[in-house]
């Protein structure tokens, strides 16, 4: 159930990211769920910053940008790094520009 | 606290839920889940099922797990699918394939948001219509076939397992394959008419341990609906949450609107509620007695020394009630063998009966065998399944 397919280290801080236009969020106290219509998968954010750093990265010009905006620390930053890895690799959010893959 | 206790207390909305259109069926499923096959006169109106898809809508649960009965024999299903998905609603649903015409199958093929399962429950047309019924192993293959040319990759391929195809998975899997579909297993429940033969088709110890290390083996690229977590008990945990939603994140709602805590427990004991009543499905979702009981922490009563109790939670809540089990004791397919003995201590006749019962008449009914009706058919599922790792 671990999203493998990418490492941390392979994510891209310094470029536009945004959410696929096929997920759904739904806020709930923990967090967040997000759903993939695409892919079909569920996913979690396990905390509030974290949605908030999510929902911001279409507004700004690089991930690392949306964790600033969102108030994540430099310490913290390696942990929200992993995390938008890790949506990366389920294909929960994108590179901005990118056409999205087909029915998974 | 962990996302599996945040899960066990409930959240505002179902994350999804299974929505049984209607109890009609052209098939007579020896152990159909809702005891489907007349329609009821009383089954939600067009008007009602969109009013209720714009409350699922504003609830913001992701999909729907539409079954019945047979949902496509409904002239209205195709635009209530249609009508789901324009309000953000997801559909899956599940079918033996009677309606999937090519013509159909395209206009699926063209939709992000619309995945579809078809039921098979045996590799070969010997072992599936044995189930289902004569004819029905062709209609299913008749509609993969469809569904692969109008190009829908990843359909579902949903099998039921028993006793006598627990043996066929690698042949599901090549099935699957072939289609370009994905396999899906899941558990055999004791409800709707699963409690008649139950007793004669789950399958045995031995081939349970062997479905578990073929489940290990297939990881994530085989489905099972967060079906099997009893059989964590075993040692490794399957994909998936591995516990019980009923109540908690997921819920049924029948076609008559009445919302039971999940799609195997069609009985009054786990009915929270109508959709028609004040407050519609909302109120009964987060205000129902049953519903808060269900959230509140449980016990794990007999099992609570058991080294496995972390692991399997004490199993599945529909298939000890259906076997007149103890909710709060073993199940009735514990991997550690202790199902056995408290099934042997039920007495005979002692389990509760499902209760609404569509089952076609054919001939007389008997009325002295204190016949067993359960509720309806294997098709949908646990709305964890497919779920993919905590972030953060």
């Amino acid at each position: 159930m671990v999203s493998t397919e990418d490492g941390p280290g392979l994510f891209d801080l310094d470029q536009p990211w945004r959410l696929d236009e096929r997920v759904a969020v739904r806020p709930e106290r923990f967090g967040a769920l997000l759903y993939h219509f695409g892919t079909r998968r569920l996913s979690f954010l396990k905390s509030p910053r974290l949605l908030d750093v999510v929902r911001g990265l279409a507004e700004q010009p690089t991930a690392r940008a949306a964790c600033a905006r969102a108030g994540v620390s430099d310490a913290e930053l390696p942990r929200y790094r992993a995390a938008l890895a890790a949506l990366a690799a389920s294909r929960m959010i994108r590179p901005t520009g990118a056409d999205g893959p087909g029915r998974a | 606290m962990s996302l599996v206790d945040e899960f066990q207390y409930g959240l505002d909305a179902p994350i999804c839920l299974t929505w049984e259109l209607t109890y009609a069926c052209n098939l007579a499923c020896v152990h159909c889940l809702s005891s489907s096959g007349r329609r009821d006169p009383r089954e939600l109106s067009t008007a009602e099922c969109r009013a209720l898809i714009d409350e699922l809508e504003r609830m913001q649960v992701f999909y729907v797990n539409i079954g019945g009965g047979e949902p496509t024999v409904r002239p209205d299903f195709w635009d209530l699918v249609d009508y789901a998905t324009e309000h953000h609603v997801g559909v899956k649903f599940s079918t033996n394939g009677v309606k999937i015409t090519p013509g159909i199958a395209r206009r699926l093929a063209a939709s992000d948001y619309v995945d579809v399962q078809i039921s098979l429950d045996g590799a070969t047309e010997e072992v599936n219509d044995a189930v289902r019924g004569r004819g029905s192993y062709r209609t299913a293959l008749r509609a993969m076939e469809h569904l692969a040319a109008a190009g829908f990759a990843g359909f579902k391929v949903s099998v039921v397992v028993t006793r006598h195809n627990v043996g066929q998975l690698d042949a599901f899997k090549a099935i699957a394959d072939r289609y370009g579909a994905q396999l899906r297993l899941t558990r055999l429940r004791p409800s709707g008419r699963g409690a008649k033969v139950w007793d004669e088709l789950h399958p045995t110890a031995a081939q349970q341990r062997l479905l578990y290390e073929w489940l290990l083996a297939h990881g994530e690229q085989v489905l099972t609906g967060d079906s099997f977590f009893h059989l964590a008990g075993y040692g490794e945990s399957l994909p998936g949450l591995n516990l019980c939603g009923a109540g908690r994140v997921v819920c049924l709602i029948d076609p008559v609107g009445d919302v039971y805590a999940c799609p195997f427990a069609i009985h009054a004991s786990f009915l929270a509620g109508n959709v028609r009543g004040d407050g519609g499905f909302a109120k009964v979702w987060r205000e129902s007695t049953l519903f808060a009981e269900l959230r509140r922490p449980q016990g794990g009563g007999a099992c609570a020394t058991c080294s496995a109790y972390d692991a399997c939670r004490g199993g599945c809540m529909a298939a000890k009630f259906f076997t007149g089990l103890p909710l709060d004791g073993p199940d009735p397919e514990c991997v550690r063998g202790h199902g056995e003995g408290a099934l042997a201590a039920v007495a005979p006749g002692s389990a509760p009966r499902p209760s609404p019962d569509h089952s076609h008449r054919t001939g007389p009914v008997p009325v002295t065998l204190g016949r067993r009706r359960p509720p309806e058919r294997a098709c949908d599922e646990d709305p964890l399944a497919g779920f993919a790792a905590p972030v953060g």
